[in-house]
């Protein structure tokens, strides 16, 4: 009977979690094991597009705390950022942040395809884009003294503070981009019930909580064909935002922190059919936690895509929202794919019930 | 400020039922309005919590928001009280529910959490059942849009699962939904009892308990109020029919634990030999045996 044994249940759960921990300290590797316990800073650090990741589909910024979970999950990125959602689910809410614009963003990265030369500059930053995936063979047993010059081969590299405006300010300045209509609040999808039809906002707070390989594959739809989407990526920024919490006795804004976040803005040609008026720049945005560049203009793409299929009718599946929005959770889908491992035998019976019984009357002629 | 960014009073996980104070509140009043609307599916924002998508986190916010103190918990998972899941389950509520205690009598629980199973003693008033649910829409199967969905409920448009059930008597003569089988609930929404067995559904029957479903992951509430009719969909000429249990002869199987040959039963295959059968629900086949194996 397994996994069902009656009374076993409590302590074969026990041994699976000791288990679970053998492995994590390497438990059956031959040869040296798995070497010292990794340190949470080492992970923030060096595994930071991973601490990024998990941050933005834990949907908490808190870089130690998804080190730890990457951790504890031994870098498993579905169940770090589940342990960080389920640590953020019932956390307090102390306020809400003003809207604002990326614009004021310290930036460490910032491209524009659209132009070949944008106002302030493009920026490449710290990039995988142009870079050769070939093994760097000396990172294999890296020397520590290296490895700590490394980190100071370039001062200050980070970020520049500055005011750098917004490639598309400058095509809305000369009434190009398509009215967005007017500015709707912002949805707290973790405090409020999900119906359809979903508003913008809403869409926008799932993508960017979405897994990454999700939102990826629901836009790499729209570039194949299911939906005919040919955009330009106005703009990619990389950097940090101030967090502007109210102030408890004024109300003013606060700086009350940053959060390092990506950025993204697509636009995409209309031509303006009969009756639909002249051609307009049609505008995606994509924005989420951390460093992740591809899930930012993904989900950039998925917004142009959704808000297509609004103004003249959902046409492909990355159109429609419901089929976006229900099924880019990362933590969702793992979740109920994993269920299938419970035990379903009383379903299954009953399975079996009903198509002896069809076979034994379609026997019958009856 | 709005309610939603209020600071509750507690830290979050620390305080009795684990869930914070405005989840328990939109969950209680959510379920209100589910029983106020029999077999109405009410949206609301599920929470995330320790335990995976899928493995019984709505019927968990369920019990973590209505259960107090005093209650007496039972968690069963298809019909057993120490399968894996149903250990885990118990394990975190009894945890984050300080006092409560956890049974596995079916007599002796006001509440019961299950996945798959209704238990086969009768419930009595007092009793709460909660059910975890992974789809809560009966239309499911044959409209994917959750939108289109709730027009045809808001319609009282069941013609398209109607259709199914005829197509399916005239290819299979018979009815191709063995669990989860849609039922009218007070002559209104049609609803979907979660995966039971059809063998089930008519303990659900001007039962005298309610019945809460919660599906977590599609963050929907919906319940069957007592002494409420719960019918399930049929034709005058083909009725609804539960599993017969019926070996090659047509004879009845009975447990061969305890010889019952009223309760639903699974089927363990044997090599060479024919299929053992044995009660599904653990507790009743025990308390058939007098409890005298010591459970």
């Amino acid at each position: 009977m397994g996994y069902v044994a009656v009374r076993g249940g409590e302590a074969a759960i026990a041994e699976a979690i000791r288990a679970l921990d053998v492995l994590r300290a390497g438990g059956t590797e031959p040869g040296p094991g798995a070497g010292d316990p990794l340190q949470v800073d080492a992970i923030r650090h060096q595994l930071r597009l991973l601490v990024d990741r998990v941050m933005g589909e834990g949907g908490l910024y808190d870089p130690r705390l998804a080190a730890l979970a990457i951790k504890q999950a031994q870098g498993d990125p579905l169940e770090a950022a589940f342990i960080l959602r389920a640590h953020r689910s019932n956390l307090p809410r102390l306020g809400e942040s003003a809207p604002h614009r990326g614009s004021s963003m310290r930036l460490i990265r910032r491209i524009s395809s659209a132009f070949k030369e944008i106002p302030g500059g493009q920026r490449l930053g710290p990039s995988t884009d142009y870079l050769q995936r070939l093994f760097r063979l000396d990172l294999l047993d890296e020397d520590p003294a290296a490895f700590r010059a490394a980190a100071q081969a370039i001062p200050g590299v980070p970020a520049t503070a500055g005011n750098f405006p917004k490639v598309v300010d400058g095509l809305r300045a000369e009434g190009l981009l398509q009215d967005a209509g007017p500015a709707q609040p912002a949805v707290d999808i973790t405090r409020a019930p999900v119906t359809f039809p979903i508003p913008r906002p809403a869409r926008l707070a799932h993508l960017t909580r979405g897994e990454t390989g999700g939102v990826l594959t629901m836009a790499y739809t729209t570039m194949r064909g299911y939906g005919y989407l040919h955009p330009t990526v106005a703009e990619l920024r990389v950097g940090y935002l101030p967090v502007l919490l109210p102030h408890p006795l004024t109300g003013e804004p606060v700086e009350a922190g940053e959060v390092l976040v990506t950025e993204c803005e697509i636009v995409a040609t209309h031509g303006g059919g009969p009756g639909e008026g002249p051609p307009r720049i049609l505008l995606g945005y994509g924005g989420c936690l951390g460093h992740n560049e591809v899930k930012a203009i993904a989900m950039a793409m998925c917004d142009r895509a959704m808000l297509s299929g609004d103004e003249r009718g959902v046409r492909h599946p990355a159109e429609d929202p419901e089929f976006v929005v229900c099924h880019v959770d990362g933590i969702e889908a793992m979740g109920f794919c994993s269920h299938y491992k419970l035990p379903h035998y009383v379903t299954f019976q009953s399975d079996l019930e009903n198509i002896r019984s069809s076979a034994a009357k379609l026997q019958g002629g009856a | 400020m709005t309610p939603t960014s209020d600071v509750p009073q507690t830290n979050p996980g620390t305080q009795f039922g684990f869930l914070d104070d405005f989840a328990v509140r939109e969950i209680r009043r959510g379920l209100l309005k589910a029983l106020a609307i029999p077999g109405y599916q009410v949206p609301y924002a599920s929470r995330e919590m320790p335990i995976a998508r899928g493995f019984g986190t709505g019927g968990m916010q369920i019990t973590l928001a209505i259960a107090t103190p005093e209650d007496r918990l039972k968690v069963i998972d298809q019909g057993a009280d120490d399968s894996v899941n149903a250990v885990s389950l118990r394990r975190f509520i009894a945890a984050s529910c300080p006092a409560l205690l956890t049974v596995t009598r079916t007599p002796e629980a006001t509440i019961i959490q299950t996945r798959h199973r209704v238990p086969e003693r009768p419930l009595v008033a007092g009793q709460i059942m909660v059910y975890q649910v992974p789809y809560p829409d009966p239309l499911q199967i044959v409209e994917p849009s959750e939108a289109k969905r709730r027009a045809s409920h808001a319609h009282g448009d069941y013609a398209r699962l109607w259709v199914k059930l005829y197509e399916d008597v005239v290819r299979f003569r018979e009815v191709a939904i063995s669990n989860r089988y849609p039922a009218r609930v007070a002559g209104r929404y049609v609803i979907d009892p979660s995966p039971i067995p059809r063998w089930d559904l008519p303990k659900l029957h001007r039962s005298p308990v309610p019945h809460l479903f919660g599906a977590g992951r599609e963050k929907k509430l919906y319940a069957v109020p007592p002494f409420t009719n719960v019918v399930p969909l049929a034709f005058d000429d083909v009725p609804f029919e539960v599993e017969r249990f019926r070996d090659v002869a047509g004879k009845r199987n009975r447990c061969q634990r305890c010889g019952a040959d009223d309760t639903f039963l699974d089927e363990i295959p044997l090599t060479g030999q024919a299929s053992r059968w044995q009660c599904n629900d653990q507790d009743r086949c025990s308390e058939n045996l007098g409890y005298s194996d010591g459970a």
